[in-house]
């Protein structure tokens, strides 16, 4: 049966854990090690957690934090925010990450990304890349959480990433972002079938038939989502949830499976 | 039977802590140490590893920690655990890097191969994957339905005896996924990110070797 991982991706903002909604302040969702008990709890695929102000704020990466975090994860677990060194690389894995999330330092500190990849190797790596839609078509890829523009356009950075040694792209629609509209599987297409390394859908998630079409469509090798394993329902109570084993092997593995001997 | 407390060899990269979090969750006794007189004092090991084969071996050589891992595991046959990365540096040398393995293992360490691989496939392979066990042994005593287990990495192993091989998964083509020769004992995939998958790893190769 072919798997898909399954990621929720978290946010930290002010030592809480936010959702937002296209790259908003977000509203407070829980406390990360709760949070991120619970998720332990339902076995999930992946976890990544992403502190948004860092690099906005000039701030270094929490170790401490990641650290509790990783404490209670069982699973891989995903870091970013604020990375510009090797060093700070070397001490987020140390404290039980396995992979560190770059995004302003693939505009900002290239050389970092190549020589944390040469390092601890490719798959340690992950190139988070948020993409905004052209009025006039085509896309734009952001970086310092959606407020500068990379010259480049999502494809292009995404080689360019891969070429420095990123083994994975989160790739992130800030348009979609908590809109629950469905992943934009043209810009998830696009790049995933640019680079040879796994593509990470982020952004516009409403249910697991999104997940497949991420998948089919647009040819993603995993998903990711916020908004939807925070909240519950029409008023967006916060619930933190997670399908069951049993829904995604039905909804989503089986179908992949079938369609690939098709 | 009472299990021996296990040293965590710590070669200063990568994710460690993961590998201990997970041991006191099982509750064993574990140490994370870079010395070279504790590792040759250890009575069961593990070799965790994420990061690049060269860089490893580099690491292990300038932390003094190769000649007494050599003494301790190839002549004392005291059991090892190589993890991930930490399995592929028991082998003779892998072709990510031109240094040389502990070559505790006859096998070598290759690349995927991306002729083999589906286009849905990516490289690295990076993924929860399930096993296939073609008997019993002592880390795999028997795998259900719902076993999975998580692999991050572009390389695996070649061995030389398939005999070696005690697991096996798959992407694009069969590989394997977990060895077992004599007192040396490696699996490619993350058993301390595997959540009870993976505890049941660790927890055997604390209590039954």
């Amino acid at each position: 049966m072919r798997r898909v991982r399954v990621i929720p991706t978290l946010l930290m903002r002010k030592g809480g854990l936010v959702k937002t909604v296209k790259f908003d302040r977000g509203v407070y969702v829980g406390d990360p090690i709760n949070t991120v008990k619970i998720f332990n709890d339902k076995e999930v695929d992946e976890l990544v957690v992403l502190d948004i102000d860092a690099t906005n704020e000039g701030r270094e990466p929490q170790i401490e934090r990641i650290r509790e975090i990783a404490g209670e994860c069982f699973m891989p677990l995903g870091y970013g925010g604020g990375v510009t060194t090797v060093d700070q690389m070397s001490r987020i894995m140390y404290a039980g990450a396995e992979k560190v999330i770059v995004n302003s330092a693939l505009a900002t500190h290239p050389a970092v990304v190549s020589e944390g990849a040469r390092r601890f190797g490719s798959q340690a790596i992950v190139a988070s890349i948020d993409v905004r839609k052209r009025f006039l078509g085509g896309y734009r890829s952001y970086t310092h959480g959606g407020t500068r523009r990379m010259p480049e356009d999502p494809v292009t950075a995404a080689r360019r990433a891969v070429e420095l040694g990123a083994g994975e792209i989160l790739l992130n629609s800030i348009d979609r972002d908590g809109t629950y509209e469905g992943y934009d599987l043209d810009v998830i297409r696009s790049v995933a079938s640019a680079v040879p390394v796994p593509v990470i859908a982020v952004g516009g998630a409403r249910n697991v038939g999104d997940f497949l079409q991420a998948v089919q469509t647009g040819k993603a090798s995993a998903v990711a989502a916020g908004s939807i394993f925070v909240f519950h329902g029409v008023h967006r109570a916060v619930l933190v949830n997670f399908p069951s084993p049993s829904l995604l092997k039905d909804q989503l593995f089986q179908p992949l499976t079938a369609g690939a001997s098709a | 039977m009472t299990a021996s407390p296990i040293t965590i060899v710590d070669c200063q990269l990568g994710n460690i802590m993961s590998v201990q979090n997970m041991l006191r969750r099982l509750g064993f006794e574990s140490t994370v140490t870079s010395s070279p007189e504790r590792i040759a004092a250890a009575s069961k090991l593990i070799l965790p590893g994420v990061g690049a084969f060269g860089y490893a071996m580099n690491q292990l050589r300038k932390l003094g920690l190769e000649a007494p891992l050599q003494k301790r595991v190839a002549e004392d046959g005291v059991p090892v655990l190589g993890i991930c990365l930490g399995m592929q540096i028991l082998c003779r040398g892998s072709e990510e890097d031109d240094v040389k393995g502990l070559g505790w293992l006859p096998a070598d360490v290759v690349a995927f191969d991306s002729e083999r691989i589906e286009g849905h496939q990516r490289i690295p392979h990076m993924g929860w994957g399930e096993i296939e066990v073609p008997r019993p042994t002592r880390l795999f005593p028997a795998t259900s339905e719902d076993t999975r287990f998580y692999f991050t990495h572009a390389y695996h192993l070649s061995n030389d005896d398939e005999q070696d091989v005690v697991a096996w998964t798959t992407h694009g083509y069969a590989f394997p996924a977990a060895i077992e020769r004599g007192n040396i004992v490696g699996v490619q995939f993350h058993p301390e990110k595997s959540h009870r998958h993976g505890m049941e790893v660790l927890r055997n190769f604390a209590e039954k070797y």
